[in-house]
């Protein structure tokens, strides 16, 4: 691990430390806005926790991969690039939103980002992500797809489906789980069979990349770079990344305010808080950075407060907008 | 361009041959389309002709089939995925619905899902409850998917061609009784019947028939004995359950203010229910006689054969509906 670390350059690393603040504000200030109504829909799920993952993740990527993912969606789109006043927009169901305010908080998505979305039906995303994959291989390209999936997805139908049609086609996709131990109330060891998630490649002949430590954003990049470069020239890996989240299972989740295991659980977790975790590697790998992660800090809470304004502003859609592209060329009444 | 006859597994072949030759994008996946040949022989020669690249057999895996099908045509392929009998669709139905249907939309227009699902369609040869349905109607509930069903061979080429050229996703259906049926068949590979549009298959003045797939055989049949009475009917075929062409029904039925219904559905919140509600919207004020439906019955479909066919549509259930209603 340290030999790996030493090739990541200072401003890389300050990148993703910038990126995973960012995530940060931006989920507290969705949890904010929420409160006070000014976001309004039902479904607001929070990133904050596991932001390593997303950064990390991403970080392996090229602009030419393919990203896809479940409803908990927001980091992923500020990971892959996605303007943050873009993004709350779309929370806010403004015309300006990624998605024109069409989609909301679960569905978030930018093309020429390829990022393919969030996805609200847990794992209907994943034969997705077979399907992207397949046009990579039928047309030769070389890139990957790297989809995340959360603990819960890996118990329906969808996930055996998809990961083993990916395996029988030797399918560029990292396929990685978010393991943050529950469901939504449920622990994983209460609902998997084999709570090692990793372990499940075996049953699909497909490589196992192994457990890691999704706090460390360090560790999932290195650990997502080595999975790319196997499935580029393959076929599919499965990984694991062991992650918390700070939150509710949505905004609307007020376990943590009434459950005490819950609390000195997340306590427990908050001490390997991803920010923590990047901020004493840079502390103690270079002299004086502290003042360059205080001006990061403020940099993100800044846009992020650019963002509301931008999505505040916005014009809320039209009538036009509610009967637009319910088909291609043709009128939702035709 | 000449046309000959043909049954319409092999005016379905000629549309696959022809739109994967003509776009490299077209491909196959599906159960048993490869080695075995297609369960219908639909797809039969496609893997020699076209190789494994093109013509993929999958594991069995309906919702993995209809949902790689989106996201492979979201990325830019035009896939037809043949899920053997509509039946099994419903374990894809989520990736059908939620996903081939609302994508488009949900994101914005950012992405667009140019996709052809397959699937084989239709009651009977007592092959009981569960491998018994013609559930085109539960699909056509939904916007943003399109629903083409073929009544014979010729429409199965144009109206399949349509389908996979169009930037929509499409569940395209198609009765098993009809495959070895043949009819006319163009040999044209630009012969393509335009999404959405219905036919008159006989012109009549005294009762307006609409039907799709099968039950324009019957109807066609009931309108050539009731022709014998002097009864005229006009026996008009959606083709598409949606886009639905009410255009063309409502003209027909202004003309003839007289109308029956028949499918080979289900009769409750069916294809014949959504018809019945559409003319009395439109067309009240020349309405003679109430809408009459002929539908398969309101029971599940047993083995026995005699009383199998008791549940289904005839000719004859067609003769008598014409007969209540004039």
């Amino acid at each position: 691990m340290a030999t790996q670390t030493a090739t990541l350059d200072r401003e890389k690393l300050l990148d993703w430390y910038y990126q995973i603040v960012l995530i940060r504000h931006f989920e507290n200030k969705c949890d904010e806005l929420y409160r006070e109504k000014r976001i309004t829909g039902v479904y607001l799920h929070l990133y904050s926790g596991h932001e390593a993952v997303g950064v990390g993740a991403l970080a392996a990527l090229t602009l030419d991969d393919h990203v896809i993912t479940a409803y908990r969606d927001h980091g992923i789109a500020l990971a892959r690039g996605m303007d943050p006043k873009v993004a709350m927009a779309e929370m806010m169901g403004k015309r300006t939103g990624s998605s024109g305010g069409k989609g909301g908080s679960m569905h978030l998505a930018q093309r020429d980002l390829n990022f393919w979305g969030g996805y609200a039906i847990v794992g209907g995303h994943l034969p997705l992500a077979t399907g992207i994959a397949l046009k990579v291989r039928y047309m030769e390209e070389d890139a990957v797809v790297l989809c995340f999936i959360g603990d819960g997805a890996t118990n329906n139908g969808y996930f055996h489906e998809a990961l083993n049609m990916s395996a029988v086609w030797d399918l560029p996709v990292v396929w990685l789980i978010e393991n943050n131990l529950v469901g939504m109330g449920t622990r994983v060891e209460d609902s998997s069979g084999q709570p090692e998630l990793s372990k499940r490649a075996i049953a699909y002949g497909m490589k196992n990349g192994g457990r890691i430590d999704g706090q460390n954003v360090i560790e999932v990049y290195h650990a997502v770079s080595d999975a790319v470069k196997y499935a580029k020239k393959r076929g599919p890996v499965l990984l694991e990344a062991l992650t918390y989240r700070f939150r509710g299972h949505g905004v609307s989740d007020r376990s943590y305010d009434v459950r005490d295991d819950l609390v000195s659980e997340l306590k427990v977790w908050q001490e390997r808080d991803p920010i923590l975790v990047l901020r004493s590697h840079l502390v103690e790998q270079f002299e004086g950075v502290e003042s360059e992660l205080e001006k990061r800090d403020q940099e993100a809470a800044a846009i992020v407060e650019a963002a509301v304004k931008f999505a505040e502003e916005s014009p809320a859609p039209t009538f036009e907008d509610l009967i637009a592209n319910v088909y291609v060329g043709r009128r939702y009444d035709e | 361009m000449s046309e000959r006859n043909q049954p319409m597994r092999e005016a379905l072949r000629m549309a696959l041959r022809e739109e994967m030759s003509r776009d490299e994008r077209v491909f196959v996946m599906g159960l048993e389309v490869g080695q075995w040949q297609g369960t219908h022989r639909v797809t039969r020669g496609l893997l020699e002709e076209f190789g494994a690249r093109r013509v993929r057999d999958t594991p069995i895996s309906e919702m993995a089939i209809a949902g790689a099908a989106v996201g492979a045509a979201m990325a830019g392929l035009r896939p037809v995925a043949e899920i053997m009998t509509i039946n099994f669709a419903f374990l894809a139905l989520d990736a059908i619905v939620n996903h081939a249907a609302k994508i488009h939309y949900m994101f914005g227009g950012q992405f667009t899902v140019p996709l052809v699902i397959r699937a084989a369609t239709g009651w009977g040869n007592q092959a009981t409850a569960t491998h018994s349905h013609t559930p085109e109607p539960i699909f056509a509930h939904f916007p943003g998917l399109f629903v083409g069903c073929p009544s014979n061979a010729t429409d199965a080429k144009g109206m399949l061609k349509a389908a996979i050229r169009d930037e929509n996703p499409v569940l395209f259906t198609e009765f098993i009784a009809l495959y070895s049926k043949p009819a006319p068949v163009p040999d044209d590979p630009d012969f393509v019947l335009p999404i959405g549009k219905a036919d008159i298959k006989r012109a009549g003045k005294d009762v307006t028939i609409v039907t799709f797939g099968r039950g324009v055989e019957w109807s066609l049949n009931a309108a050539e004995a009731l022709a014998k009475d002097g009864v005229q009917c006009e026996v008009v075929d959606m083709r598409w359950l949606r886009p639905l062409d009410i255009a063309t029904v409502i003209a027909s039925f202004k003309k003839t203010n007289r109308c029956v219904v028949v499918e080979e559905c289900l009769p409750m919140y069916s294809f014949g229910s959504e018809i019945a509600a559409q003319i009395q919207e439109k067309a009240f004020d020349y309405m003679d006689a109430p809408v009459k439906r002929v539908s398969a019955m309101d029971v599940p479909l047993p083995y026995a054969a005699e009383i199998e066919l008791m549940a289904l549509p005839n000719t004859q259930k067609v003769i008598d509906a014409v007969k209540e209603v004039l």
